[in-house]
């Protein structure tokens, strides 16, 4: 059995726990918003939060997060408001096909919640993780410059929002 | 000159410990810490290296992500994963922080070991602290058993802790003799920041 915190509830799963998270989410917990994209953390599909820092959930084995904070697409709005960004998505039409955007999404949340007002260069160091087959990249950009201006106006708490960590110190 | 004088000269110039690789007690662990499955994650600049071919890491990896809500463990699981492709993986898998990059890149075995030894450059620590990372720590064992695709350090990790500890217990000298640093990592061929 595992036990995580998954979107804010306590969840215990009778799972392997060489089981990948990504399985454990869409196939145990029934939370199909996260995608399976490459199987292998190269392509970013399957981004989600665990204590606040974005993560490839298709190779983080579940019994090396137990107790852990996970956050999803699913679990992104909070009190049926959408997540700055996720109204910046929507405001500037950034989906194509979509398959990759919940995962694109998590990364830019994780990003705002630690930079609330990125440079183009903030951008490019963490979202490069994130591939788009359809070349949504321009909008993905600006996408997050106008969370960012949204957070800003209306006074949102990035941290708060997606539960951030305090970072740790290198060894 | 006659042999016995030459004789006599080499012996008046030759240092306790011989200038030749691998007779120094630090030169076999030097060995080891410049060796890929160590040197990546204590590279010169910001940028991690990549396997054995030591190039800069891929999808623009940086020390910086770390202040950008991303982290080594974004895809580097907390214990190895099978698969020659995937992240390799070892609890707490990080990089030493920019305050303190303990940079195993472009040094000789001589700047290595000052480096080592300095507090102000090793995050404060003592011998004794520093070998019990390079003895206990998780990610550093990872290093000698890295899975496959990737190459091992040419002493076992075993046989590592024991030149460690003859090292120390000689008093922890540093070699006096500037081998040439290792090769610089190869330049990636196009610039890394992508279009986006």
């Amino acid at each position: 059995m595992v036990k995580l915190v998954i979107n804010g509830v306590e969840r215990e799963l009778d799972v392997p726990e060489d089981m990948p998270l990504l399985w454990v989410l869409r196939e145990v917990a029934g939370m199909t918003g996260t995608k399976f994209g490459c199987g292998a953390a190269l392509c970013g599909a399957c981004t989600v939060h665990v204590n606040g820092i974005a993560t490839r959930s298709c190779v983080m084995p579940v019994g090396t997060l137990a107790g852990q904070r996970i956050t999803t697409i699913e679990g992104l709005a909070q009190g049926g408001v959408k997540h700055p960004c996720q109204r910046a998505w929507m405001e500037l039409s950034v989906p194509q096909c979509g398959y990759c955007q919940s995962g694109q999404i998590m990364s830019a949340s994780a990003l705002l919640a630690a930079q609330p007002e990125p440079t183009n260069e903030d951008i490019d160091a963490v979202m490069a993780g994130n591939l788009c087959r359809c070349g949504t990249y321009p909008r993905i950009r600006a996408a997050i410059h106008r969370a960012s201006e949204l957070a800003k106006q209306e006074r949102v708490d990035l941290k708060a929002a997606i539960g951030v960590a305090e970072p740790k110190e290198g060894h | 000159m006659p042999l016995l004088s030459t004789l006599v000269l080499i012996a008046v110039t030759q240092t306790p410990t011989s200038p030749e690789a691998g007779s120094h007690p630090f030169d076999d662990v030097a060995k080891v810490l410049q060796h890929p499955r160590c040197m990546n994650c204590h590279p010169a600049g910001e940028r991690p290296l990549q396997k054995d071919t030591q190039l800069f890491h891929k999808q623009n990896v940086s020390r910086r992500i770390e202040q950008l809500g991303h982290a080594c463990t974004t895809c580097h699981p907390g214990k190895a994963v099978p698969g020659a492709d995937l992240p390799p993986g070892a609890p707490h898998w990080n990089m030493p922080s920019a305050r303190v990059p303990m940079v195993f890149e472009k040094r000789t075995p001589q700047q290595l070991c000052e480096q080592l030894k300095d507090p102000t450059a090793n995050g404060n620590r003592t011998l004794e602290q520093l070998r019990a990372h390079m003895a206990e720590d998780a990610i550093v064992k990872w290093g000698f058993s890295p899975g496959e695709g990737r190459s091992v350090p040419p002493l076992s990790h075993e046989e590592f802790v024991r030149r460690v500890d003859a090292w120390l217990a000689a008093g922890a000298p540093c070699p006096q003799h500037p081998l040439a640093p290792q090769k610089p990592a190869t330049p990636p061929s196009v610039a890394p920041t992508p279009s986006k």
